[in-house]
This record gives structure tokens, C-alpha cells and sequence, in this order.
């Protein structure tokens, strides 16, 4: 029986008459366009050729990426010399990923994760980009998701509060931003880890309200006259940013600061009307990373505006769409995702692109996952102010609440 | 040991340190990853004795003319690695340095690492130390011209900031202009020349030039988005920040309809033009609001499909707030 329930690819073919018009105005922009549609174009070509033919041409290539993550956790080819400061961002990306798939590593393993990024962790609380590196916001995200995810007793203690509250107040400015590291510098990004790290932790609300004084006027100083947000005040509108932007104030609990209206409207136009998947910028090509950034600022944002409006229940994009792109252009045969059809796969994209799938899946209803292909495609969902699996949220909230009477500062000890 | 597979040390004839008498006296410093290391990256040997050695300088804190040549070595081989950075201001800073000499290294490694944070962060930093804008505008204009599409955040936020910390306003819209004629689809174009508007303010006079300059650029290319987005943002600037604040803009963005134009950028500029008009005119007269369903509705089914579920659900919140009114009038 026809399901009203199930999801269906495009009709590929009268797809085609939505590719690009340059109106005969030839610029740098319209041919870089024109030249990522055409490599899309072949991956539909070759998917309406095969798909009766191929049992896997609908597939998520589960066993590969699972390969994939799992050598990578071992070892990294030298090609990742150029991510020596980002070692715990690479665990993040792998167990992220790994978890999304529903793919557990064993317990010998994510041990010697912990003990890793206890090696990571600096003397000013924190985490490296490696041993002996200087604490940094990033890695410390990267470094207490992964902890969280992992959710062991050793794990949670990895992560060290007190210190972590230390380096946090240490990065922040009068005006209620945050710098990367110390003296280094600031945008949105800093912020978001900040606001993240604190409150996955579960830092007493009276520490919060210091700590984050001022911040959310400053992240809405970052939107944009498009509706978007930029890395800091003037700056161009940006998907990364964006996210790091509205997942700050929803954490914060003061999405009213900036314009929401004007924010979905900007949000919803990233999606590419011929390769389904998002652009971080107006103008700028798809990216498989987007699926995550700008794919999680929709519910997020819908989220923020649903209590004065209830028509605002359905996911506002194309969650079929996102999932072909991924599906059918962003899969390298031998493990691991992409940006766009002929780069190479990283670690990055194969978290981000997964992770914009699983938002695609499971933003629109907790029961009824909206799973595009083969059945086996589903993947477990993840938080999307966070990015980690939302019961490593509430282990992690519940946890640190039962920690939180050591802290100084807090009165919290019933 | 030779590592004959290793062409680049013949290439640059690289000396390991520890065969280098001046470096006899350090003792490398190995990297710590403990007993059973993960993510442990493939390093070549010369990116691994360098980071040894690095890694001893640091704990010994050694602030020297040779310590700083070792950073300008670790850099190269990672340039993201921004605790190397920070030790090198440290060395800068300690060594009163020629900082003019420091920014020609850092043209020189800015050209070869445009996208990468630490390299514009430390080049603000050495900025701000000299006091010296001289060179930025120049600096930003040679990344973007090497960006092949100029579109480069770091070297646009670089260049945002040196413009307001040395107050370089003056000559940058012409700047703006030369980029927009080159690529009307420059986002990044669009946004700055907002960004100097902002600077000397939206008086009428200015909202009124910058909306033309939008329409002159849309006449030439309707499916833009850029100049659609940067029209929005202009007339929210004016007193009443609606869309409807010029009616020029009214009639063009009619006149490009009826003349047929069908361009999704065009649609959902009408339909936030009469979403506003409809909500104004209270429930009386709803023609404008049937204006607003069926643009939708086109929208949804031909020229926007993708963003269906989007239009379908202004279409119905704009019906729900005019129920709204029309019960409160009641």
C-alpha cells in the first residue's frame, strides 16, 4: 500500500529545468556554478542509469565509512600534518560520526581515547590542539563532546570543570565575547564553544549568568542585513557562523535578540534548488558540510519561533533533497564523505554531511524518521545545539548536576 | 640514516638539527601522546625532529634570534599551529624585533595560506603593534585578487578591520564598485558595501542612491540574489523599514513581473512587499493578500519547489494573522 509516509528521490529529469541561468552574463561565480552542477548532474545520470540495477545505488555505504572511521582512529596518513593542532577535533568527527552510523568502538579503545585527551588537556584548563599545545576553545568543544559521547565515569572526569571554568573566563572580553585562545582571536565560533562547553557540563547558573554577561547582544551584533550571521559584527553571512550564532542564544535562551523571521528566510534560501544539499553563502557553491550548519539552524531557529506560531510543526526544507545530495554525490566508494562530486574524503565532511542527514531524518518527528533509500539508511539522531546524541546530552546534564556541589560558587548541593 | 624517498631534503638541502652544530647544545623534546595513542598522524621525520626541537625551546623558554628561525621552520611545515604562533610574538616581543621585517615574511606566507586563521590573526596583532595600517588594503586586495573568485572571509574581515581601526573608509566603495563590475554575484562585494554605508550612515539621499544601484545592477541580471538581498537591507534602513518606503522600487519590482520576469528572487521580494501591505490595510480589502497566495502558491509549485513546505507555511500564517486582526476588530 502507497504510504503517504514515504520518501521519494526527484524527478531527475524535469529537474534539469532548474539549472543555472546566467541570463548570458558570463561571471566567475556562474561558471564555478554552472561547473559543480554539471559533476552533480552526472552523479543523478548515473543513479537514474543504475538504480534498477544496482541494489546499492540508493545506499548509505555503511561498511565503508564504518572502515573508514576506524582505521582513522588509529592512524592518520601524513596528509593530516596540516591537523596537528586539531587532534581532538578529529576524535570529535570520528566518534560523532561513528555514533550516527550506531557503530560502537570497544571499550579498550575509547579508554585509551580519555587518556589521550588527558594529554591534551593544558595546565590552564582546557584542551590542546595535542599534548603540550596551549588550551584552545575549539579542541576544549571538541575535546568535552567526544568525553560526553564516550560517557564514561573516567571521561566526565577528563573533562575537569573547575579548570574548565578557569580557561573559559580567561578567553572572555569585557564586551562578552570570547577569543579562541589567549591573546588569539575572536568570532562566533569562540563564543558557541564557550556557551556549549558550559552548559553541557552543567555550570551552575550563577557562574553561566557572569560568564556569559553581555554575549548574547554581542553574537546578534553579528547578524546580518541578509538575515544570517557573520563570524563578527559586519562581517558577511555565513553558515558556520550562522549556526554558532543561533545554537549560542538558543543555549542561552535568548534567540529574541536577533530577527528569527529574518533568519529562516535567509536559512531556507542556502539550499540549492538543483543539487538539494546547502551553501554556506549566497552566491557560494554546495558543500556537504552545510548539512549540518545550515540544516541544524532551521529546526533550531523554527524551535525558537514555534510558541507563537503552530504551522511552524513541519521541517521548513527540503529534508528529501538534502538526503539525495548526500546520498548519491557525497559518498566515496571507499569510506568517508565530501564537500562536492571529485574532492577527497575527510573526516570533517564525513561528520558534517552525516550529521545533516540525521537532522534531515529525524528534525521533523522523534517517531517517525524521514529516511530517504535503502531503510537501512536511517541513522540515530543527534542534538543539534550540541551535536552529540541527545542521550549523551542528558547523561552529560544529569552527571555534572550531581557534580556540581564541588564546585566553589555553587549552592546547589541538594 | 637516509631517507632516500624523501626528495624535498635534497630539493632544500635540509640539515636535520641534530646534525647541526649550533642546535648541539638542545636536547629534542618528543611528543607525548602516552602509552596507546589515537589519531596518531603519519609525521614525516622532518616535520617530527622540527616539532621536537620546537617543543624544546618552548619548555625551556627560549627567546632567540635561532628560536625564532625555528618557528619560521615549524610554520612552514604546519601553519595552523597557533601555540608555534603565539611563542613567536612572545620571541618578537622579547627580541624588540624589526617588526617591517616581520610583515614581508608574513606577505609572503599569507600568499601561500589565505585561508587560514592564525596567519591574518598575527598579522593584525603585528599591525597593531607598528600602529600601521599602511600596507593592509593593499595586503587584502592581492588575497582577494588571488582568491580567483574574491570571495576570501579571512582577508574581507582583515580588511573590515583595518578600515575601522584606521578609519580607510574613503576610498573603499569605489573599491566595492570595481569588484561588483567585475562579478555582480560577489556576495562578499555586496556585504562590504554595506558595511561602508553603515559607516557614513543611511541618510534618504543615500538609501535612494544605493536602491537605484541595486535595480541598475537586477535590470542587467534579474536571477541575482546579491543585489536582491542588499535592496532588502537598504529600504530597512529607511524611517519606516518597509519594503514599500520607495515606490520606485514598488514599480520596478512590478514592472519586471508584468513584463514576464518570473525569477524566484523577484517573487519572494513581492511576497514580503504585500505580506506587509496586506497586514496594513486591515482586513477590508483583501486583494492583496489573494496577491500573496497565489505568488505563493507558483512559488511552491513551479519556481521555488524546493522551499514549498516554506511558502506554504507563509502563505497560511499570513491567513491565520488576518483572522487574527479581523477578530480583534470585531
Amino acid at each position: 500500500m502507497w504510504s503517504s509516509d514515504e520518501l521519494f528521490f526527484r524527478n531527475f529529469a524535469e529537474l534539469k529545468n532548474y539549472q543555472y541561468d546566467d541570463e548570458k552574463i558570463s561571471t566567475i561565480t556562474s561558471r564555478e556554478q554552472i561547473k559543480t552542477e554539471s559533476s552533480v548532474e552526472k552523479c543523478y545520470d548515473r543513479f537514474v542509469q543504475t538504480q534498477f540495477i544496482n541494489p546499492r545505488a540508493t545506499q548509505l555505504n555503511r561498511m565503508q565509512h564504518q572502515q573508514y572511521l576506524d582505521l582513522m582512529l588509529r592512524k592518520l596518513p601524513s596528509n593530516y600534518e596540516c591537523l596537528d593542532s586539531s587532534r581532538p577535533w578529529c576524535i570529535y568527527w570520528i566518534l560523532q560520526s561513528a555514533q550516527l552510523l550506531n557503530f560502537a568502538f570497544d571499550e579498550q579503545t575509547l579508554d585509551n581515547v580519555v587518556q589521550f585527551l588527558i594529554k591534551c588537556r593544558a595546565p590552564t584548563g582546557g584542551f590542546g590542539g595535542g599534548p603540550g599545545q596551549y588550551a584552545h576553545l575549539a579542541p576544549t568543544y571538541a575535546a568535552v563532546n567526544s568525553l560526553c559521547i564516550i560517557g564514561t565515569q573516567s571521561a566526565y572526569q577528563a573533562i575537569d570543570r573547575e579548570s574548565l571554568i578557569k580557561f573559559l573566563f580567561s578567553v572572555r572580553d569585557d564586551d562578552g565575547s570570547f577569543r579562541l585562545h589567549v591573546d588569539g582571536e575572536t568570532d562566533v565560533r569562540g563564543a558557541y564553544c564557550a556557551i556549549s562547553c558550559a552548559k553541557l557540563t552543567n555550570v551552575p547558573e550563577s557562574v553561566l549568568s557572569e560568564l556569559f554577561t553581555g554575549t548574547a547582544d554581542w553574537i546578534a551584533s553579528c547578524q546580518t542585513y541578509e538575515g544570517g550571521f557573520g563570524g563578527a559584527p559586519d562581517l558577511e553571512a555565513h553558515g558556520g557562523y550562522t549556526f554558532c550564532g543561533i545554537a549560542s542564544l538558543a543555549l542561552l535562551n535568548q534567540a529574541d535578540k536577533c530577527n528569527k523571521k529574518a533568519l529562516l528566510q535567509w536559512t531556507l534560501r542556502r539550499q540549492m534548488i538543483y543539487e538539494g544539499g546547502f551553501q554556506g553563502r549566497t552566491n557560494k557553491l554546495v558543500d556537504g558540510c552545510y548539512s549540518f550548519w545550515v540544516g541544524a539552524t532551521i529546526p533550531i531557529t523554527q524551535a525558537t519561533l514555534i510558541g507563537a506560531e503552530k504551522s511552524m510543526e513541519k521541517t521548513l526544507f527540503d529534508v528529501e533533497a538534502l538526503q539525495e545530495y548526500i546520498l548519491l554525490c557525497c559518498q566515496k566508494a571507499n569510506g568517508g564523505l565530501i564537500d562536492k562530486p571529485g574532492k577527497p574524503q575527510d573526516l570533517y565532511h564525513t561528520c558534517y554531511t552525516l550529521s545533516g542527514v540525521s537532522i534531515a531524518q529525524h528534525s521533523e518527528s522523534a517517531m517517525q524518521p524521514q529516511v530517504l533509500g535503502d531503510l537501512r539508511n536511517e541513522l540515530l539522531p543527534t542534538h543539534p545545539l550540541f551535536n552529540i546524541p541527545p542521550k549523551s546530552v542528558a547523561a552529560a546534564l544529569h552527571y555534572f548536576s550531581n557534580t556540581s556541589s564541588q564546585d566553589a560558587g555553587c549552592s546547589n548541593s541538594t | 640514516m637516509t631517507d632516500s624517498s624523501d626528495e624535498e631534503y635534497l630539493h632544500t638541502e635540509w640539515v636535520p638539527y641534530s646534525e647541526r652544530p649550533e642546535w648541539s647544545d638542545v636536547t629534542p623534546l618528543p611528543q607525548d601522546d602516552g602509552p596507546n595513542p589515537v589519531v596518531s598522524i603519519a609525521y614525516s621525520p622532518k616535520f617530527r625532529e622540527t616539532f621536537d626541537y620546537m617543543r624544546a625551546i618552548i619548555a625551556k623558554g627560549e627567546k632567540s634570534q635561532r628560536a625564532l628561525e625555528l618557528t619560521t621552520e615549524a610554520l612552514r611545515q604546519n601553519p595552523a599551529n597557533y601555540t608555534v604562533w603565539q611563542y613567536r610574538r612572545d620571541i618578537l616581543r622579547e627580541l624588540k624585533a624589526n617588526l617591517q621585517d616581520e610583515l614581508d615574511y608574513l606577505d609572503e606566507v599569507i600568499g601561500q595560506n589565505a585561508k587560514n586563521y592564525q596567519v591574518w590573526h598575527h598579522r593584525r596583532v603585528i599591525v597593531e603593534m607598528m600602529n600601521c595600517p599602511k600596507w593592509e588594503l593593499e595586503l587584502t586586495q592581492n588575497a582577494l585578487d588571488n582568491d580567483g573568485n574574491a570571495k576570501n572571509y579571512h582577508a574581507w574581515q582583515h580588511r573590515q578591520w583595518a578600515i575601522r581601526t584606521f578609519n580607510l573608509y574613503d576610498d573603499e566603495l569605489d573599491f566595492v564598485d570595481r569588484l561588483i563590475c567585475e562579478d555582480q554575484r560577489n556576495n562578499s562585494a555586496w556585504n562590504q558595501r554595506f558595511f561602508v554605508l553603515k559607516h557614513f550612515g543611511f541618510t534618504p539621499e543615500v538609501i535612494k542612491r544605493e536602491a537605484e544601484y541595486a535595480m541598475d545592477r537586477i535590470r542587467v541580471i534579474k536571477n541575482n540574489e546579491s543585489p536582491w538581498n542588499f535592496l532588502v537591507g537598504v529600504l530597512r534602513q529607511s524611517e519606516s523599514g518597509k519594503l514599500d518606503s520607495l515606490p520606485e522600487v514598488v514599480e520596478f519590482s512590478e514592472g519586471l513581473y508584468n513584463a514576464g520576469n518570473r525569477s524566484p528572487y523577484l517573487l519572494a521580494f513581492l511576497i514580503d512587499l504585500y505580506q506587509e501591505q496586506a497586514l496594513e490595510s486591515k482586513q477590508e480589502d483583501n486583494s492583496i493578500a489573494q496577491k500573496v497566495y497565489a505568488l505563493c502558491e507558483d512559488m511552491a509549485s513551479k519556481h521555488d519547489v524546493i522551499r514549498r513546505k516554506y511558502w506554504q507555511y507563509v502563505a497560511s500564517h499570513l491567513k491565520t494573522q488576518l483572522s487574527k486582526q479581523a477578530e480583534g476588530n470585531d
